[in-house]
């Protein structure tokens, strides 16, 4: 399996001679995950399909002041998200710690213990889960997170970022980005437990 | 065998299911670390709970990417050279060739 973003650098030179299957490339790599991550900040997914070309056209322009010093992905996704906050400007820009807290805690008793403690799930669960359609299964929960939540879990679990690199992109503190990250999981988790109750 | 109990009264399940990210992102101190394992190592339910946890995040992480649909590819190709041409416009507007 390829570690992503590691020949990117690649890429970029062939992208600065302005070899256009190299943006085909890149663009597949990273186009779907550049609007799932400006939906998060923008209302409308068409909205954030614009977002994103205009990364695109801003990113080719700037292709000169990439140097190289964080890794193309996230230059890419930084000049994504500072358009996306100026394309939905009407939303806070600070970012809340929104609750619910997940799962209530109805699941313990009184004393803390577990009330029912989770079913094991079966060890075959990741392939289950894989099979096309769950997969996209799993991006619509990941899509109906909070905004932050949705943040911070694609970008460090679906994409793979450093936290440093998340809280640097986000405006982050490395506790507010745990705080989201233990959010947004226990919410997928939660929808993964109903999900393979349902199989 | 005391000792151990008290530890795991100490950690309740609720405190050990609110602490799995910060101990799967290394965040806990050394003694809460040897807390949280501690309970673990005695409670089923919050075990397989840390288990399920690891496991939807080896999920999230595990997930292809979609494809980028044909209209939009061909409107980001039209972007791609429309920019490439502009640079080249610039780029003989200053003489360099």
């Amino acid at each position: 399996m390829s570690v992503p973003g590691h020949d990117d650098l690649a890429l970029v030179e062939r992208l600065r001679a302005g070899d256009e299957a190299a943006f085909s490339e890149v663009v597949r790599r990273y186009h779907e995950p550049m609007v799932r991550l400006a939906s998060s900040f923008v209302p409308a997914r068409a909205v954030a399909e614009e977002v994103a070309q205009d990364t695109w056209v801003a990113a080719l322009r700037g292709l000169g002041r990439f140097e190289g010093r964080s890794s193309f992905r996230t230059w890419l996704f930084a000049i994504l998200v500072n358009r996306a906050k100026t394309a939905g400007a009407r939303e806070p820009r600070t970012v809340a710690l929104e609750g619910p807290d997940g799962p209530g805690d109805e699941r313990f008793t009184p004393g803390g213990a577990w009330a029912e403690p989770p079913a094991p799930w079966p060890d075959d669960v990741i392939e289950r889960l894989v099979a096309p359609g769950l997969a996209s299964r799993v991006l619509e929960v990941v899509a109906t997170l909070p905004p932050a939540q949705r943040r911070v879990v694609t970008l460090r679990d679906v994409e793979g970022l450093e936290s440093g690199e998340v809280c640097e992109l986000l405006g982050l503190t490395e506790g507010n980005q745990r705080v989201l990250l233990h959010r947004g999981r226990t919410r997928v988790r939660q929808a993964l437990a109903a999900e393979l109750e349902e199989v | 065998m005391r000792v151990s109990t008290l530890w795991r009264r100490d950690l309740s399940c609720r405190d050990a299911v609110r602490l799995v990210t910060d101990y799967l992102e290394g965040a806990l101190s050394a003694s809460r670390r040897a807390r949280f394992e501690r309970h673990l190592g005695e409670c089923d339910g919050c075990e397989e709970y840390l288990r399920e946890m690891q496991l939807t995040v080896a999920l999230l992480g595990r997930l292809e990417p979609t494809d980028v649909r044909p209209e939009a590819l061909e409107a980001l190709a039209g972007v791609f050279r429309a920019v490439m041409a502009e640079e080249q416009a610039e780029h003989d507007d200053r003489g360099d060739r």
